[in-house]
């Protein structure tokens, strides 16, 4: 061990900040465009995965540009909001959902007793994603997110163009329980949700995901989804994320907007 | 035995880490739920510990002792920064599941433990090689106890099925248990009681 000096103790201290500071940001930055890829091409590949379109990691992007139309959204008023409104804060090409659910201008706080999703704030402004057939909208997918048990969990739900049938979900980001919560990654119980009704024919919201198993032969298992077992909380996130989203305080003015004329949006 | 040779092969079972120091057990339980996460993690953790020992074993003679501490964190922090940004950039969907644990290496007592007992006081190989065989320790157990989870928790290795589960239409009922961090403990407890039998010289004294 070396001498104690108030002087070396300053300079080894100073010394070791400026390498080491050095050698991450080196890191940082030269790592930064991989990692913003990496992250593009997985919120890609789930919008893509929900709307069952081919998600292979080369073709991806293709199928991307050439099927998917991304729209924002302001949803207290369910219109489309125009590039020329887009700003550094709300920007679909830059939209991170906790940054603007924070923003005191683009995020919103949801009334007491409400607040089925565990969220506390959620963003004003939501991207949706138009799955285009030749120049026909074939369907609709909405980003979803909402508390399991351990974290919040990001998905996707895609809807016909009905806006009912719910053609496919999927979980891209969460900390649930391996093997138990963490089964929301489960593709088997991903394609579960293939063809449930979203909503009845009078347009009331209907789905939610229940405990056990859902018994076909009744009238409502079309709005069921069979829970995960062993993970109670983590399906009763699941049911307050997709009952908020499309609820009222969710998507539901959108809905509605998108159920008179779809291609308006476009 | 070599010098060398030696450093290296101690650490995987007679002077084991986590079975027989008992150091590092958090993330042995976070993330050995699969062998795919739990062989990753160990990676990450012999990258780590052989070269902040290497580091801090090569300006040992520089360092004061009083914030000695802190500039062997900075050195720890800064690898395990550079090991999480390189798995972001190249191993996404591994990164995603490690989450934060990859960042938690900062506070593995293994590496800090290593840098304060070796690499302060030895030459930059012998710490260099030290580094390595106690991660080479640490994965030992890591992927013994990854590899009995995944198999009863979940029916698979490195997610290849082995038992065939029944949410799949096989005939193996997986054990819950198993999948969570409990399930950790009990093995981590076993192996320890099995490495202690197979040498007997771990064994302390009975007062």
């Amino acid at each position: 061990m070396s001498d104690e000096s108030m002087k070396k103790t300053v300079i080894v201290a100073a010394a070791v900040c400026i390498v080491c500071s050095l050698l991450v940001s080196t890191a940082e930055v030269n790592l930064r465009e991989f990692r913003f890829k990496n992250k593009k091409l997985d919120r890609i590949r789930n919008i893509l995965k929900a709307a069952e379109l081919p998600s292979g990691r080369d073709e991806a992007f293709r199928v991307y540009d050439e099927r998917v139309r991304p729209v924002l959204v302001d949803l207290r008023s369910g219109k489309p909001v125009p590039r020329s409104d887009f700003n550094d804060v709300l920007n679909i090409d830059s939209f991170d959902i906790r940054r603007i659910a924070d923003d005191s201008k683009y995020g919103r706080s949801i009334p007491e007793g409400r607040d089925i999703s565990g969220l506390s704030r959620v963003p004003g402004y939501m991207p949706i994603y138009f799955i285009l057939e030749g120049e026909e909208v074939r369907s609709i997918v909405f980003p979803v997110y909402g508390r399991g048990l351990w974290s919040t969990m990001y998905g996707f739900i895609a809807l016909d163009r009905d806006v009912k049938t719910i053609r496919g979900f999927t979980i891209y980001d969460h900390g649930e329980t391996p093997g138990l919560g963490g089964e929301v990654d489960n593709p088997r119980w991903k394609r579960s949700w293939k063809g449930k009704q979203a909503f009845d024919e009078a347009g009331n919201l209907r789905i939610s995901v229940v405990k056990g198993a859902v018994d076909a032969s009744r009238p409502d298992a079309p709005y069921h989804i069979e829970g995960l077992s062993g993970a109670t909380l983590t399906t009763q996130g699941l049911n307050g994320m997709v009952r908020f989203w499309l609820g009222e305080n969710g998507y539901s003015t959108l809905i509605q907007g998108l159920r008179e004329d779809v291609h308006g949006y476009l | 035995m070599g010098i060398y040779k030696k450093t290296l092969l101690a650490p995987v079972f007679q002077e084991n880490p986590i079975g027989v120091q008992i150091l590092g057990i958090c993330s042995a339980l976070a993330v050995t739920t699969k062998l795919e996460t739990a062989f990753v993690m160990c990676v990450a953790v012999i990258f780590v510990t052989a070269f902040s020992s290497l580091t801090i074993s090569l300006v040992r003679g520089q360092i004061p002792g009083s914030i000695r501490i802190i500039v062997e964190m900075t050195v720890i922090a800064s690898l395990v920064i550079i090991v999480d940004e390189f798995l972001q950039a190249f191993a996404y969907e591994m990164s995603k599941q490690l989450s934060v644990f990859v960042g938690l290496i900062i506070t593995n007592c293994i590496v800090l433990g290593r840098a304060e007992a070796v690499a302060l006081k030895k030459p930059p190989g012998i710490s260099f090689v030290d580094g390595i065989g106690n991660g080479l320790g640490y994965s030992v157990m890591l992927l013994a106890v990854a590899f009995f989870r995944e198999l009863l928790g979940s029916g698979r290795l490195f997610g290849y099925p082995v038992l065939l589960s029944q949410s799949t239409g096989g005939w193996y009922p997986p054990n819950g248990l198993f999948l969570l961090a409990p399930s950790g403990f009990i093995i981590v407890g076993l192996l320890i009681w099995a490495l202690r039998t197979w040498k007997p010289d771990l064994q302390e004294e009975e007062e």
